[in-house]
């Protein structure tokens, strides 16, 4: 199966600083790829190339086996689009910013009309058909974002940080459609730091920091390669401890005040760290993505 | 080089839906270009008129109204457009977000920009048109020449509009819009044969009225509405062509580097 997205040693300079510095990765057809990183990782500037919005300064970008330069319009017609701001049209209304953005990609209007009902069902958004946007909460915003994302029926969904923001019961209905849309064979394309999010619903993922890419895999075998399967946080470690996990080269991140040891698979540490060295506090549990994207990324801020 | 694939009639989308949100509006856009040459004609025509008597114009001479009636038009004309793409454009872009959202569809900036431009003539031209009604009722216009007035409202719009959008491509924030309200709307407001010929003006200073876009609308709204002119009106049409092109280009390379990057 041909692949939808090709990247290649993809490049994007701003006054000569790298926010894109040579990524490549591929997308299959069907396939719910994440990418992740932290703030300023580039995850945004990536996206932006591969919607057309930022020409790359290198590389090369093909979408549908097209090269995004040459064929930008073709590419754009086939693309859905959910951005990480609010970019829905405030002049109009709920049912108008489907209807207008349709016009956008040449739809005719009775097919508009009917694509428009459907989605405004799907998304649970029927009953605010003629309310401004304005007046919209932040997740029946994101899902009329969503739904016009998907007005032009594509065949690749961008989406750009979807779920930023919202409460627990929006996020979990987003959830919900992301699935759905993922089971009519659509391929999506995200961007989230919410790490729960993309193991939950990417097939394959990639994390980037500094413009490169550091790992790439599906969330489980991520998390078994650089997480181990289980994960221990011991409180107010001691130098017996240090020690022991450098003697023995577990991998481990040490924070100061915590020392976080990740436990392959197969392996009896638990009671040894348990009997040894849990003097003051220690926390027994199953290694997350969060696990292997701090471990990767580093633990300092970035703003 | 120029890329000719970002050009295309898919503006005319980017223009259809300003026109979706101009019909919620349109009733109370009318008020003003209803009302705004009523108040004109009577301020000056009561206040003015007994000071000044006959303006001399083009070898005609004229009441003081029927002088400044056709340079309404023309003024109005120049407001609507450039309020258009100064203001509307730039909330649309900066605040609405309204370009990013039509960008993921496949429509080019430049496409956006053009449709912009052509929006505001439109504006113009349903303003042009309500004034022609009240001014022609009140018989200052030629009938059926004055229906020119229309297609010349839009060469005026897109002149005035182009150059809107080439300030909108360059201002930091919306306050920045004073600068070239006060420096170049207000003065060609006021210099360029609307309130009084040209010819009153020391002739040192002529050839600088003769630079203004708006001169050269109000010499010919004057010429289709009355038949007197100063100025050959093919002159003044290739000149409003000019400025448009020039400033439809500068335009387009200005919002292209603030907004792709």
């Amino acid at each position: 199966m041909a692949n939808v997205i090709e990247v290649r040693d993809l490049l994007k300079q701003f006054n000569g600083l790298a926010a894109v510095d040579g990524i490549s990765f591929e997308v299959a057809k069907g396939e719910f790829f994440g990418l992740l990183g932290p703030n300023g990782a580039g995850k945004t500037t990536t996206i932006r190339m591969l919607y057309g919005f930022a020409p790359p300064t290198g590389g090369s970008l093909k979408v549908f086996g097209l090269d995004m330069k040459s064929h930008w319009r073709p590419i754009k017609c086939r693309i859905g689009v959910c951005h990480q701001e609010n970019t829905l049209d405030p002049d109009l209304t709920v049912e108008q910013n489907l209807h207008v953005y349709a016009r956008y990609f040449s739809i005719p209007k009775k097919e508009a009309v009917r694509h428009t009902h459907e989605l405004l069902d799907f998304f649970a958004l029927s009953h605010k058909k003629n309310a401004k946007v304005m007046e919209l909460s932040g997740g029946m915003a994101r899902r009329l974002i969503l739904a016009r994302a998907l007005i032009n029926k594509p065949d690749l969904l961008i989406l750009d940080e979807p779920t930023t923001g919202l409460d627990p019961q929006s996020r979990h209905l987003m959830w919900d459609k992301l699935t759905a849309l993922r089971a009519t064979g659509l391929t999506i394309l995200m961007t989230t730091h919410y790490m729960e999010e993309a193991s939950r619903l990417c097939d394959r993922l990639v994390i980037i920091d500094h413009g490169r890419i550091l790992v790439d895999g599906g969330p489980a075998e991520l998390i078994a390669r650089h997480a181990g399967s289980s994960v221990v946080e011991i409180e107010g470690p001691d130098q017996g401890l240090r020690d022991y996990v450098k003697e023995n080269r577990i991998e481990h991140d040490d924070l100061g005040h915590r020392l976080i040891v990740y436990i392959p698979e197969g392996v009896e540490l638990h009671t040894t760290i348990r009997d040894r060295f849990c003097t003051d506090k220690c926390i027994f549990r199953n290694s997350t993505l969060e696990d292997v994207f701090l471990h990767m990324t580093g633990r300092e801020l970035r703003e | 080089m120029i890329d000719w694939s970002v050009y295309s009639w898919r503006f005319l989308r980017v223009w259809e839906r300003n026109l979706v949100v101009y019909q919620k509006i349109w009733k109370v856009s009318f008020i003003t270009p209803l009302l705004e040459p009523l108040f004109y004609i009577l301020a000056f025509g009561l206040g003015f008129s007994g000071l000044i008597g006959t303006v001399r114009y083009g070898g005609l001479a004229l009441s003081y109204t029927a002088f400044i009636a056709p340079a309404l038009i023309a003024t109005a004309v120049m407001w609507n457009a450039f309020f258009e793409t100064t203001y509307g454009s730039f909330v649309r872009m900066y605040y609405q977000k309204t370009f990013d959202g039509m960008l993921a569809a496949p429509i080019s900036l430049e496409e956006i920009i053009i449709a912009e431009i052509f929006w505001s003539a439109t504006k113009a031209v349903a303003a042009a048109a309500v004034m022609l009604l009240v001014l022609g009722g009140l018989g200052y216009v030629r009938f059926p020449l004055g229906l020119l007035l229309i297609p010349l409202a839009l060469i005026g719009g897109l002149a005035f509009g182009a150059v809107g959008m080439f300030f909108t491509g360059i201002v930091p924030t919306i306050d920045m819009f004073n600068l070239p309200i006060f420096l170049f709307v207000t003065p060609m407001f006021l210099f360029s044969g609307t309130f009084f010929p040209v010819s009153n003006l020391p002739l040192w200073v002529q050839p600088a009225a003769l630079a203004f876009p708006l001169y050269h609308l109000t010499e010919l709204a004057r010429w289709i509405s009355l038949g007197a002119r100063e100025t050959p009106p093919a002159l003044s049409m290739l000149y409003l062509l000019f400025f448009f092109l020039i400033f439809a280009i500068l335009a387009l390379r200005a919002m292209r580097r603030r907004l792709i990057k």
